[in-house]
Order: structure tokens, then C-alpha cells, then sequence
């Protein structure tokens, strides 16, 4: 007598369940919530669950082998367990640094947690995604939610057009990818990662749809992670949203976006490395030249961001493009560092936000005179960012170009350090700012205490494991061995 | 020992940020040449422990840094680099000493980027492994890229600016050379590589890339012109470092990394370093000569000078090369001490215009003096030490190859009479500037920065063997090195 007993393993779900729980369980606190003390309750909820969510997967740390249930659907390893950790840090973070933000523009409802909670899940899903429909529901619910959060301020114009553009630039992008997703269904019969890969592997319906399919899924993911050329939304959606939704969305959905990379490439596509590399080799360097260029003429420090994040995903992409375990690698370790030194560049725009400045880099002005520490920080985090050793950044950088030699792609690195040297000058200009130029007023922004403790961390983290960095790079290095 | 006195500086400079602003700074000043005397004595001992009649390493340590890669904190010293530890632990507290009234702003925020820029630099010359070094090498440019846009004069962001990306921009094609060298060697410890047998093209290669790193920082014409900017802009004590050990860097690289680890790309370059070493001596000299801003004249003959080093470097004789790393260690105290002296009379008339001086004997004979003997060292007369590295550099060229010599000769007539004609204009004639007229003489404290400075010029002029001894063996074994053939050796380490 068989009994066909589904493949059912909730342990494996526990982080995800957890936030999603708390996610519906603050909806209803929130609209129960009038007053702000319970407002707080929220927040503190919030911040409490992901780290619980962080914390839970930590503590699990994944199998080497991968572990599936739902017939495959879900799908946990280390790798899994490393990306979802990075993206709690990068959920907790801005979170934390909004708290301050978020009460003054009268923006903390509950639901912009709730909305926050749901995007995490999101990431989360597609860290573990097994299948190419699990893939396309996370991306879907993470997508979703950072729309809304793009147009939250809903009286601020510039907040809504950016939620609009990002939703409609968004969807046409998830169009085209499930549109891949089809074709590559139709090619090889199946949407699990595993049979797909199977089926590329013995050379099934291999043939100009399937390439199709592929180049499709390619680039809705490029769009999600904003790597040129469909990187178009990003600067207007980075400088129209809120600044604290700005930070969150610098880097959660772009670790998310790199998760996808990661099941998609190594899962799925991984017999096809011949054919896909060349595309994102071009993908690549389009970001790293565009980062670099565009952003030179911004005047506005979070459009300078949305370019030079472009620039950040084009490095971090050639670690794809080499193929290499070395190159998967040091995609984490490149994401790991990105995530504190964009949460500190961002805690550093809502600490002078206080005073109703910090958007504009002529903002900062002369700020090493006005508040020594403060500027003293940025220009960490700039520097850190143009990649100048012994910064964090370096190391992000070195250990990319390393994968890119190793895998003989000696002219995909030249590029990459050319592109970073011009793209010093942007943010040498801010440091230039900050401390060459004379200050024109007075500057009264208190810091608040968690955005206290979030730059602390961000400046420790990018000065430790910029000197420091073998635990991380071993950390990176056990998650991907199988 | 290294590990020592290449982050006692950075230590000091965390106390200082620890310790706070509190009073003017004379609390950072103080504990900054404290700690740079201190460096100093250290590399002093270093000098004593050290045994030049052997040719390895020596005082090396090796900690693992970053397993995975192989990479290692990998320190040690030889004749080659030993000099310019100590040049650099010498020049800094006097740069620091030069700095004591000159830099009121900021003195707190000054002292932390001096003593780190010495560390830094001293943990170049230190370094054995090539990420240690490429890492120090890099860092370095963001204390130096403070000291001159903060402290600087008025086109101080531009200069600090065009020198960051300039140097940046020549390095980065290192890190590619240095990876894909890392790579083909299996390894990023320094001595191992230089015994690694590499293909020709595969030379060549990694040689330009490692060229365009060095050169934009010895620095070679035509990649020079952010010198005149940064020097010109920079504080005193900025263009002292900035001459003094910065610019010994680049042609420190060659000597290091391109002449052993690629000997054929570097034979087979020699003559591409010559022609540009040769355009730098004399085009230079020409610029030099029709400068009106005093230290505007004083970078372009570094330029001058180190054409001379870069030719002594690629003569593969043991005369060309002495003489290029004598004349290294001889143009850091020369040049230094010359951007010392313009500061001097800077401080006091605040204007560099060579038109606006004339007359200072009458009023500083001191200085007079002070600035005869270095402008003659700059010179290079015989008895200072200037003749000597120019002498023996010629030397070297002239048994490399008669021409490159005869043409370099022209350089040290230039080089003559750019100084002494500045010389006159500036300090000797009749004063005609009202503002002369009340010049006081050099202050004790001033005086103190050039007496070390002057003992060492004799020194050096008369009896120069102590310091040559220093590297004489390092010297002859780089020699065995560059003339090994990387490529027979690839050959014969392919058959079976």
C-alpha cells in the first residue's frame, strides 16, 4: 500500500514563517494602533523579527548538501542560509536608521513595516527557490511591496512618480521574464531548477527558444538588481522614494536580485555557462562604464548612488561571469561589504535629513568643520566605496578581479579597474567637499541613537574586514561548497 | 622589528584621535614628534641589526593574513629597501618639525595624516608580500590626497584631485599584473616570484603594466605634469614627503619588481626607458629654467633628477644602479631640504615669485649658506653628494651605451644652470623688495631641520661607502637576477 505522503519539511520554513506571521500579525496591531506608543510597538516588533528570522537561520547554517522539500520547490543550503542572512542585516539596518526618519515625516504607520516585512519574505523565497514559479512569486511579493514603499509619502509627488516608473518599468520587466520562463518550459518540459538543469545538461531542447528563454529571464533579473542597460529606473525611483526606503531599497532587493543570479545560474542554467557568460560580460561592463561616467555629473548624492550602485552591481556580476567557485564567492563577500558601506553612506543622508539637508551634495559642504566625526565617517564610506585599500571595498574589489584573472578574462578586469579609477573621482568630489571646502552655515542635525549605532557598525564592519577579511572570505567560501 | 616601526606611526596617530582636540594642538604635535623620533631611533636599530654583507631578507616576518588566497603579512628588509626606511623615518619629524608653526588649521587632524602617511610608506618599502604592498601602496594616497587639499594653497583641490586619480589611475593596471602574476605563480610572496620563469609576452605585459604604475610616480615624462601642481600646492612639509620619498616609490617598483622578476621585458626596454629618462632630463631642465615660482623650479628638477635614477636603474651595471639608488637617497635630503628652505622665506614674505626675493644674503646670511651648499649638492659639485650618485650613474651609462650618456651629461649643465642663476636672483643682488629689508634669520628650530640634512650631504660627498656598503650585495645579487633568463628557464622547465 503506497500512500503518497507529501514532501512536507515546515523546519526548513521556520525563518520565512516567522516573518510572515509577524507581517500579518502587524497589520492588525497597526490598525488597532492609534496613538504612538503603540506606533513604536510596531517598529520594535518589526525589527524584532527579523532579527529573530536572522538569528534562526543563523543558528541552522544550512546543510552543505541541499536539503529540498515541497518536492523540490524550496530548497535549503548554506548558500540559502548566507543570502538570507546578509539580507535581515540589510533589512535591520535601514530600519533602524529610519525609526528617527520615519516619526518626523509622520510616516511611521504600521504598514510601511508590514510592507518592509513582506519585501524580506520576498528575498527570502527567492534565496530558496527550487523552481522557476517559487523564483517568480518571491521576486513578485518583494517587487510589490517596494513599489509601495516607493510611493509612501504619498503627499510628495516626486515620492509617487517614483513608486509609479518602478511599478511600471517593474512589471514589464517581470513580463518579459516570465515570458523567458515559459519558453524555457517549453523547451525542457519542466520549471524546477533541477530538471532543467538535468535537461540542459544531456543537451535537451537546446536551440534558439530556449536562448531566448534564457536572455529573457536574464534580463528581468537585470532590471531587479538595476545592472545596466536597465538600470534607467533607478535614479529617478532612488531620488523620488523616501530617503529611508531609498537605504532599504540600495540593498535588501538587490542581495535578493543576486540570490536569483545564484539559483538561476548555478541550479539551473549552469550547463549553458558558455552561452550566458558572454551576456553577462556584457551586462557587466555596460554597468561598471555607466556607474562610473554617469555618475559624475549628478548633483544630487542619492541619484550619485543609484549610479554608482550600478557600477557596484557590474564588479560584483564579473564574479558570475568567471563561473568559477572563486567568482561565486567573492559575488557574496562583494555583497556583504556593499550592504554596510551603502547602510552607512544612507545613515549618514538621514542623520543630516534631521536638519533638512543631506540630499544635495552641495550639502555637504564643508561638513569635516561643522561635525568632524560625522564627515570623517562619510569619507570612509566614500572611500571604501572608490574601492581604495585598506577599506572594506578593496577587498570586494580584488577578490572580483582575482576571480576575473583567474578565469582568463584579463580584459573584463582591465575594464573593471579603469571604471573604478574614473569612478574614484565622484567620490573623491564628496570628500573633497566635505573637507577641502569651507562650511557656508551652521549645522545643527543631533544624531539619534540607533543612527548612532548603525554608523558605528557600518565604519567597524567596512574598517575590519577591510584589514581583516579572511573570516568573511571563509565564511563565503564554506557557503558555497557542496 | 618592522611590524614596529612601520605601525608605531599609525598607533600614535589613533592615540592622537583618541586624546581629542583639546587645547591648539600642541598636544598632537608634540606626541607626533615623539613618535617620529621614536620611528626613527627604531629604524636606527634596525640599521645596526642588519647584516649587508648578506643579500636575502632579513628581520622577515610571516603571519597569515588571508588564508584562502595565500596571502600573508610578509615583512622584511634588504639592502635595497633598507635606505629608504631609513629616509623616510629621517624626513618625517622634520617634516613635522617644519610643520610646528606653519600649520595653525586643523594641527589635530594634520598630525594624524602625517603619521599615518609614514606608516604607510614605511610599511611599503617593508612589504614581501604583493597584496601587502599594492594595499600600503594605495592607502597611502588618502593621507597625502588630506595633507594637500586641506593645508594647501589655492588651486589645492585641483592638485590633490589630479594627483589621487593620477596615481590611481597607474596602479590599478598593477593589481591586474600583480593577479595575474599572483596566478601564473601560485603564490603573492615577493622572493618566490622573482624566481618564477615567465614567457617572454607574458613579461612584457605585466612590465608595461607595472611601467604605467611607476612611472606616473617616479615621476617619468610625459606623465609628470601632476608633479608641478601637487608640489606647488602642498604645504612645506607636503612637497618635502612629497619629493623626499613619494617619488622614490616609483623607481623603488622598477628596482624591486620589474628589473628581477622580468629581466628580458626589462632588456628589452632599457632603451624605452632611456629615451623617456633622457626627454625628462633635459625637456625638464628646459622648463625648469624659465620657471618664476621657486618651487615650481624645485619639482621640475626632481624630474630632472630622477631621469638620472631611471637611467642608472636600467644600465643591469652595478655602477648604474648604485649610483640610481644613491642619487635616490641623495635627492630626498636635497630636495627636501630645498622645499624647506622655500618654505622658510615662504612663511615669512608668503609669496614663491623668484622676482620678489633678491638681496636675502644681506639679511639672512644663515640661510645664504644653508641654501648655497644644498643648491650646490642639487647640483651636483663635487664633495656633496650629488656627485657622487650623478657620477657614478654616468659611469654606469656610459659603459650601457656612450650616447645616452653624453646626452645626460647636458642634464647636470642644465641642471648648473638653472640653480645657480636661481640661486643669484634669489639670494644675492640688491634688495628691491621693501619686505626683505625686515627679514629675520633662521630660528633655532629651523636651523635644526637642515643640520641633519647638511651632515649627511658631506657625509655622503666625502666618504659615501657606509651607506654604499648598505646595498653593495643586494645590489650584485639583483645584478645574477637580471641576468637570468626567464625564458630559457620556461623552456628547460617545460621539457620533461
Amino acid at each position: 500500500m503506497s500512500v503518497l505522503m507529501p514532501d512536507v519539511n515546515l523546519s526548513l520554513l521556520l525563518p520565512e514563517i516567522v516573518i510572515a506571521v509577524v507581517a500579518m500579525a502587524m497589520l492588525l496591531m497597526a490598525a488597532w494602533a492609534g496613538d504612538q506608543g503603540n506606533r513604536s510597538m510596531v517598529a520594535v516588533v518589526a525589527v524584532s523579527a527579523v532579527i529573530l528570522a536572522g538569528g534562526m537561520t543563523l543558528l541552522k547554517g544550512g546543510t552543505a548538501a541541499a536539503v529540498t522539500t515541497f518536492s523540490g520547490l524550496f530548497v535549503s543550503d548554506r548558500l540559502s542560509s548566507f543570502l538570507k542572512i546578509l539580507m535581515c542585516v540589510a533589512t535591520v539596518l535601514p530600519l533602524l536608521l529610519s525609526w528617527d526618519y520615519l516619526k518626523r515625516h509622520r510616516l511611521d504607520e504600521g504598514e510601511y513595516f508590514v510592507l518592509t516585512l513582506c519585501a524580506l519574505l520576498g528575498g527570502m523565497v527567492i534565496a530558496s527557490s527550487g523552481d522557476f514559479i517559487v523564483l517568480y512569486l518571491g521576486i513578485e511579493l518583494m517587487s510589490l511591496s517596494v513599489y509601495v514603499l516607493a510611493a509612501y509619502r504619498r503627499d510628495d509627488p516626486a515620492s509617487n512618480e517614483a513608486g509609479l516608473k518602478y511599478f511600471i518599468l517593474g512589471s514589464m520587466a517581470s513580463g518579459l521574464m516570465l515570458y523567458g520562463i515559459s519558453l524555457i518550459y517549453g523547451t525542457t518540459g519542466s520549471t524546477l531548477f533541477s530538471h532543467v538543469h538535468h535537461a540542459l545538461a544531456e543537451g535537451h531542447g537546446v536551440g534558439p527558444a530556449l536562448h531566448a528563454g534564457v536572455i529573457l529571464v536574464l534580463a528581468g533579473l537585470s532590471f531587479k538588481i538595476a545592472a545596466a542597460p536597465f538600470h534607467m529606473w533607478a535614479p529617478d525611483v532612488y531620488q523620488g522614494a523616501p530617503v529611508s526606503v531609498t537605504a532599504f531599497m540600495a540593498s535588501m532587493p538587490k542581495i535578493a536580485g543576486f540570490a536569483a543570479f545564484y539559483r538561476v545560474l548555478i541550479d539551473a542554467f549552469a550547463p549553458l555557462h558558455h552561452q550566458w557568460g558572454p551576456v553577462l560580460q556584457l551586462i557587466a561592463i555596460v554597468s561598471m562604464v555607466v556607474g562610473a561616467l554617469a555618475a559624475i555629473a549628478q548633483s544630487d548624492l542619492k541619484r550619485m548612488l543609484a549610479y554608482s550602485s550600478v557600477g557596484h552591481v557590474g564588479y560584483a556580476l564579473v564574479g558570475f561571469v568567471a563561473g568559477t567557485p572563486l567568482g561565486y564567492q567573492s559575488v557574496l563577500v562583494y555583497l556583504s561589504i556593499y550592504l554596510f558601506m551603502s547602510a552607512g553612506a544612507f545613515a549618514v543622508i538621514l542623520v543630516l535629513d534631521h536638519a533638512g539637508i543631506g540630499e544635495k551634495i552641495d550639502d555637504y559642504r564643508g561638513l569635516a568643520q561643522k561635525k568632524p566625526s560625522l564627515a570623517f565617517l562619510m569619507a570612509l564610506f566614500m572611500f571604501s566605496m572608490a574601492g581604495i585599500p585598506p577599506l572594506a571595498g578593496f577587498i570586494g574589489k580584488l577578490q572580483v578581479f582575482m576571480a576575473a584573472v583567474q578565469a582568463d578574462l584579463i580584459s573584463l578586469a582591465i575594464v573593471g579597474v579603469l571604471t573604478s579609477a574614473v569612478g574614484a573621482f565622484y567620490y573623491l568630489r564628496i570628500v573633497k567637499l566635505i573637507y577641502f571646502d569651507a562650511a557656508t552655515d551652521e549645522l545643527t542635525a543631533p544624531i539619534a541613537g540607533m543612527s548612532r549605532l548603525v554608523l558605528l557598525v557600518a565604519a567597524v564592519v567596512v574598517l575590519v574586514w577591510g584589514v581583516f577579511p579572511s573570516s568573511l572570505i571563509h565564511w563565503a567560501e564554506s557557503s558555497l561548497k557542496i | 622589528m618592522l611590524t614596529l616601526v612601520t605601525f608605531l606611526p599609525l598607533v600614535a596617530a589613533l592615540v592622537i584621535l583618541l586624546l581629542g582636540r583639546r587645547d591648539e594642538g600642541g598636544t598632537a604635535r608634540l606626541v607626533a614628534l615623539a613618535t617620529s623620533l621614536l620611528t626613527f631611533l627604531i629604524s636606527l636599530i634596525i640599521y645596526a641589526g642588519f647584516d649587508p654583507g648578506k643579500a636575502n631578507f632579513q628581520f622577515v616576518q610571516e603571519v597569515s593574513w588571508i588564508p584562502s588566497f595565500g596571502i600573508n603579512y610578509r615583512m622584511g628588509v634588504d639592502g635595497i629597501s633598507l635606505p629608504f626606511v631609513l629616509l623616510t623615518a629621517l624626513l618625517t619629524p622634520i617634516c613635522i618639525l617644519a610643520s610646528w608653526q606653519t600649520i595653525q588649521k586643523r594641527v589635530y587632524e594634520y598630525m594624524i595624516a602625517f603619521l599615518t602617511l609614514e606608516s604607510f610608506v614605511i610599511g611599503v618599502f617593508c612589504a614581501l608580500d604583493f597584496v601587502l604592498f599594492y594595499v600600503l601602496w594605495e592607502a597611502m594616497l588618502i593621507p597625502m590626497f588630506l595633507i594637500i587639499g586641506v593645508w594647501g594653497g589655492p588651486r589645492r583641490v585641483y592638485a590633490a584631485l589630479k594627483f589621487f586619480l593620477y596615481t590611481l589611475a597607474g596602479s590599478v593596471l598593477m593589481l591586474i599584473a600583480i593577479l595575474a602574476l599572483a596566478w601564473q605563480g601560485g603564490t603573492f610572496s615577493i622572493p618566490e616570484l622573482m624566481a618564477l620563469p615567465l614567457s617572454f609576452n607574458f613579461q612584457v605585459w605585466v612590465f608595461l603594466a607595472f611601467f604605467v604604475s611607476f612611472a606616473v610616480k617616479v615621476p617619468m615624462w610625459p606623465v609628470h605634469t601632476w608633479l608641478p601642481d601637487a608640489h606647488v600646492e602642498a604645504p612645506t612639509a607636503g612637497s618635502v614627503i612629497l619629493a623626499g620619498i613619494l617619488l622614490k616609490m616609483g623607481a623603488y617598483g622598477f628596482l624591486r619588481f620589474s628589473l628581477p622578476m622580468l629581466p628580458d621585458a626589462s632588456h628589452f626596454f632599457a632603451p624605452f626607458i632611456y629615451g623617456l629618462s633622457l626627454v625628462a632630463i633635459v625637456y625638464t631642465a628646459l622648463v625648469a629654467l624659465v620657471q618664476t615660482d621657486l618651487k615650481k623650479l624645485i619639482a621640475y628638477s626632481s624630474v630632472s633628477h630622477m631621469g638620472f635614477v631611471t637611467i642608472g636603474l636600467f644600465t643591469f651595471n652595478q655602477q648604474g644602479i648604485e649610483g640610481g639608488i644613491l642619487q635616490m637617497v641623495n635627492h630626498g635630503i636635497v630636495s627636501g631640504a630645498l622645499f624647506l628652505l622655500v618654505g622658510v622665506v615662504y612663511d615669512r614674505l608668503h609669496t614663491r615669485d623668484i622676482v620678489k626675493f633678491g638681496g636675502l644674503a644681506l639679511r639672512m646670511p644663515v640661510y645664504a649658506t644653508f641654501f648655497m651648499i644644498f643648491t650646490m649638492a642639487s647640483v651636483g659639485l663635487p664633495g656633496t653628494n650629488g656627485f657622487v650618485g650623478e657620477f657614478l650613474i654616468l659611469l654606469g651609462a656610459y659603459q650601457s651605451s656612450k650616447w645616452v650618456a653624453v646626452v645626460a651629461t647636458t642634464g647636470v649643465v642644465l641642471g648648473a644652470a638653472y640653480m645657480l642663476w636661481m640661486y643669484k636672483r634669489v639670494v644675492f643682488g640688491v634688495i628691491r623688495n621693501p619686505e626683505v629689508e625686515h627679514l629675520s634669520d633662521l630660528s633655532p628650530r629651523e636651523v635644526a631641520l637642515f643640520v641633519p640634512l647638511l651632515l649627511l650631504v658631506f657625509w655622503i660627498g666625502f666618504y659615501p661607502v657606509p651607506f654604499m656598503d648598505l646595498f653593495h650585495v643586494s645590489v650584485q645579487h639583483l645584478l645574477v637576477q637580471t641576468d637570468v633568463n626567464k625564458m630559457a628557464m620556461m623552456a628547460t622547465a617545460v621539457l620533461p
